[in-house]
């Protein structure tokens, strides 16, 4: 395959440079490039959220675009959110409630309920807002802007309990 | 032999124990490198010069493959080779199998069966070639796509007791109920995915299983080399629910690539593979048949089931296991038919047997009570017989009525209605349903090693695997309890095969069984510090690193003289396994929402009462069972694996066509823990839980829907599709 122009961009504040196979999605490069295992192929499709991570402040499914494609973004993977020494809130709530089980969604759901808070604090809709002037969703809120988040072992009412008490502690 | 446990195990002595650990609801050990995203998974093990494989699978159902043409794609960048060995397989191999599955990739025995490896420097190459590669076959069709009609041979023992047809026509009440369930994919969140390294002649295999000392001897035996050289590593697995009970084509085929190209070689399913090749839950069909006498007894149960495999595959779902434990009734006909069909592997998918059998028993007991004039809850307690039936031994332990008591009064069932179609709510009709949970239980051989360091830290060893179930918690909870040491200092490795080999993750007996191998271990180490000290051992307490005896308090780590002591504890199961019926209990209460026009069903909220012995983690083991409801919302509303009968293709093979439930499915739902002991199950009085909370789920929810609108529900899973054209007049 041809090479392409080099795509200049930032992974968790530290800059990097992609000029590799155009076909490369930002997922894998994450995992087989930088090694940020952290975000996780579930599907490859965009269908199961658990490759989230987070381009110039919204939620990206990693495997619907390619690594050629970020020039000039800021990413935030889960592994810039926090760690096992300094977890961030949502990190720190998400284990308090158990809201993991075999932890192979949980990177996706942190980031994703990360970016999802701050949609929230900017105000945008959802199609179940009931009142976008509302700073309190509702539980049935939450869980539709989380619904692109598969979790198999089942452990939606933790990830939500884990999501409320986040956002209370930032309030 | 060594280890086997005869004797129910009455001291309870995780209860005198003083550390304060178990049972309690400790975060996981493992919890701040899962949120942070750091415990490694099977495809993240990349060692230097690792190549890509990608399988190739089959385009047809049936047949041979004549000819793969190879040269194309070897020419094509990046490209390094392309495998299809005889030892690849067709098919995974069963849980428990410990042996080679179907092998041989040469022929085509179900549509999307892997047929090739192609391997590459990079994914993207592999992925492009393995796209690109040309396949020529010989069709065949010898064995039929379509279930439906086909002569059957029998699944399992049938069960025949007195006669049924007689106690049919004798009934004050009776069912008489034809249901069918669809089948369903595990669906893993971690797709399958191995990456095969060798030293000389020696493998190691960072894989995703569930029970490391089967696949290290289904791994060797494909490879055709001795178990001694073959290592399997799957310290953290992102779920199982049975598809990684026995290795799959990942494992084999990386080994085998890797051999040849002299380099380690990673292959990780795609989604759609995973579908495609791993074991499913197979359809079925069912015919419950209850008789009630005049007196609300149950004198006959029937449950004959209709199911379906790969031929000469071992497994059959085994859809009447609770039925035959669960109710009384004299007279019965319990039977399992097999079908043989070209289509998929049917396997252990979560609760094998009563995640769908419990659903359609329990919605047939719950027309029965209508029938009857009887709450349907009175008519599960008072057929509850006192030992099970035609087997004449006692049960372990049975939390059956509590479960239903409790959770009755926790759901506020009393301001249920009598009645359908009583509560509307603008569009909705709401309602609510009960159903009973039942799971067998099981003790499973393990084995594990435990080690008090000379420093009082202590470690815990096993092969045993995690699979999300709080394996790493609750083993570091009972050796912490049973030797007196805080949590802190308690190290917990797992999913290494040069580990001693524990029960692995499966049947839900991973906790109880290894469990039980830690607390043995544990007690040998106990007997030999209350030598030392030279008290008795029933006079020995361990308490945050002191030995306490006969008033007197030492350091245990005097004790240890600067030594570490290890033991390696081992159960299997014995008398108790046979003496007693062995199961966990539980009930389920749900409100549901039913719109009128669209037939679109809403859980509103659900609640779920379980007794599985010992609780030895009160966070994880809650989890477990909201997961299970979860599982069962998912078999009650939307899950259900499509096949086009024309050419054995799956139709929904991913996420997007095979609808497991998501965030805006799942509304608030309620787990109560009943405490209980049941000695003959295990040496910690601890029985299965990962599996009890999908057993009879979806009846709960068809129940509730029932109730709602007045329609009974017998095709799962229950869509607005199936629903829309039986509802009432919505006006």
């Amino acid at each position: 395959m041809p090479l392409n122009p080099p795509a200049n961009f930032r992974v968790n504040g530290k800059a990097c440079r992609y000029s590799g196979d155009a076909r490369r999605s930002l997922l894998d490069f994450l995992r087989d490039d930088m090694g940020l295992y952290g975000t996780k192929k579930g599907c490859d499709h965009g269908q199961c959220g658990a490759c989230t991570v987070i381009v110039d402040g919204s939620r990206v499914n990693s495997c619907l675009t390619l690594a050629v494609m970020q020039d000039g973004c800021e990413v935030t993977t889960i592994e810039g959110l926090g760690s096992p020494e300094a977890l961030s809130v949502l990190q720190r709530a998400f284990v308090t409630h158990d809201g993991f089980q075999c932890g192979y969604c949980t990177p996706g759901q942190i980031c994703s309920a990360t970016a999802m808070i701050e949609e929230l604090a900017q105000g945008w809709p959802s199609h179940v807002s009931a009142d976008l002037n509302n700073p309190v969703p509702s539980d049935d809120e939450l869980r539709e802007r989380m619904s692109g988040n598969l979790c198999r072992c089942g452990a939606y009412p933790n990830i939500l309990a884990a999501i409320r008490d986040a956002m209370e502690a930032a309030r | 032999m060594f280890g086997t446990y005869d004797i129910p195990d009455q001291r309870n002595l995780l209860d005198r124990t003083r550390q304060g650990l178990i049972g309690a609801p400790l975060e996981r050990p493992e919890s701040g490198l899962k949120v942070c995203g750091v415990a490694p998974y099977a495809a993240e093990h990349h060692p230097p010069n690792c190549a890509e494989g990608v399988l190739v699978t089959a385009t047809i159902p049936q047949g041979r493959v004549i000819a793969l043409h190879k040269d194309e794609v070897l020419a094509m960048p990046g490209v390094l080779g392309v495998f299809a060995d005889k030892r690849m397989l067709r098919r995974p191999a069963q849980g428990t199998a410990g042996k080679a599955p179907v092998q041989d990739v040469r022929a085509v025995e179900y549509h999307g069966q892997p047929i090739a490896l192609v391997v590459a420097e990079t994914f993207e190459q592999a992925t492009h070639a393995a796209k690109a590669l040309r396949v020529e076959y010989e069709a065949s069709a010898t064995v039929p796509l379509d279930p439906e009609g086909l002569e059957t041979e029998p699944g399992r023992k049938p069960v025949v007791l007195g006669d049924l047809d007689q106690a049919m026509a004798e009934a004050a009440h009776s069912v008489d109920l034809t249901f069918t369930t669809e089948g369903h994919a595990s669906a893993a969140m971690e797709p399958h995915a191995s990456v095969a390294e060798w030293q000389g002649d020696d493998l190691t295999l960072w894989g995703s299983f569930q029970m490391i000392s089967h696949n290290v001897k289904e791994l060797a035996d494909s490879l055709r080399i001795a178990p001694r050289h073959v290592r399997i590593r799957s310290a953290y697995v992102g779920g199982g629910f049975g598809s990684k009970l026995g290795i799959s084509h990942d494992a084999v085929a990386a080994a085998i690539a890797a051999r040849e190209l002299g380099r380690p070689v990673r292959v990780v399913l795609s989604r759609q593979q995973v579908f495609d090749t791993i074991t499913r839950r197979s359809e079925t069909g069912q015919r419950l048949r209850l008789a009630l006498d005049a007196g609300g007894y149950l004198a006959g149960i029937g449950h004959e089931a209709w199911v379906s495999n790969l031929p000469d595959e071992p497994f059959a779902e085994p859809v009447t296991q609770a039925t035959e434990f669960l109710y009384s009734g004299e007279n019965r006909k319990l039977a399992v038919n097999l079908a043989r069909i070209s289509r998929v592997t049917s396997g252990s998918v979560r609760a094998p047997g009563e995640a769908v059998g419990m659903q359609v028993l329990e919605a047939a007991m719950d027309e029965l009570a209508e029938k009857a004039g009887f709450d349907p809850i009175e008519l599960r307690k008072r057929n509850l017989p006192s030992s099970q039936p035609g087997k004449d031994r006692p049960y372990s332990s049975r939390m059956l009525i509590e479960a239903l008591d409790q959770g009755a009064r926790a759901f506020g069932w009393q301001d249920r209605k009598p009645r359908p179609c009583m509560t509307r709510e603008g569009e909705w009709w709401l309602g609510m349903g009960v159903a009973s949970a039942a799971r067998v239980n099981m003790l499973r051989p393990a084995a594990a090693r435990v080690r008090l360091e000379p420093d009082g830290s202590l470690r815990v060893q096993s092969d045993q695997t995690d699979i999300g179930t709080g394996s790493y918690a609750i083993l570091g909870q009972i050796a912490g309890e049973m030797l007196g040491v805080p949590i802190a200092r308690v190290t917990v490795e797992l999913g290494d095969s040069s580990l001693p080999s524990g029960a692995g993750s499966g049947g839900s007996f991973g906790a109880s069984s290894t469990g039980s191998a830690v607390f043995r271990a544990c007690e040998a180490i106990r007997d030999k510090l209350a030598h030392r000290l030279g008290v008795p051992i029933e006079a020995l307490e361990l308490r945050d690193g002191m030995a306490i005896a006969s008033g007197r308090e030492v350091a245990v780590i005097e004790l240890l003289r600067g030594e570490a002591m290890e033991e390696i504890g081992r159960i299997k199961p014995g008398k108790t396994d046979k003496d007693y019926a062995q199961a966990s209990y539980g009930a389920f209460f749900c409100e549901v929402a039913v719109n009128a026009f669209t037939a679109e069903t809403r859980l509103r909220r659900m609640l779920g009462a379980f007794g599985f012995g010992r609780v030895l983690n009160a966070r994880t083991a809650r989890s477990q069972c909201l997961g299970g409801m979860v599982w069962g919302i998912g078999s009650a509303l939307t899950e259900e694996l499509g096949f086009d009968l024309r050419d054995g293709q799956m139709t929904n093979h991913d996420l997007a066509g095979y609808h497991v439930p998501c965030h805006a499915d799942i509304p608030a739902l309620e787990v109560i823990l009943l405490e209980e002991r049941d000695a003959p199950a295990s040496p910690i009085q601890a029985k299965g839980v990962g599996e009890l909370a999908i057993c009879g789920a979806a009846a709960a929810v068809a129940n509730a829907i029932y109730n709602a609108c007045g329609v009974r529900m017998h095709d799962f899973p229950m869509t607005p599709a199936r629903l829309l054209p039986k509802l009432p007049d919505p006006f």
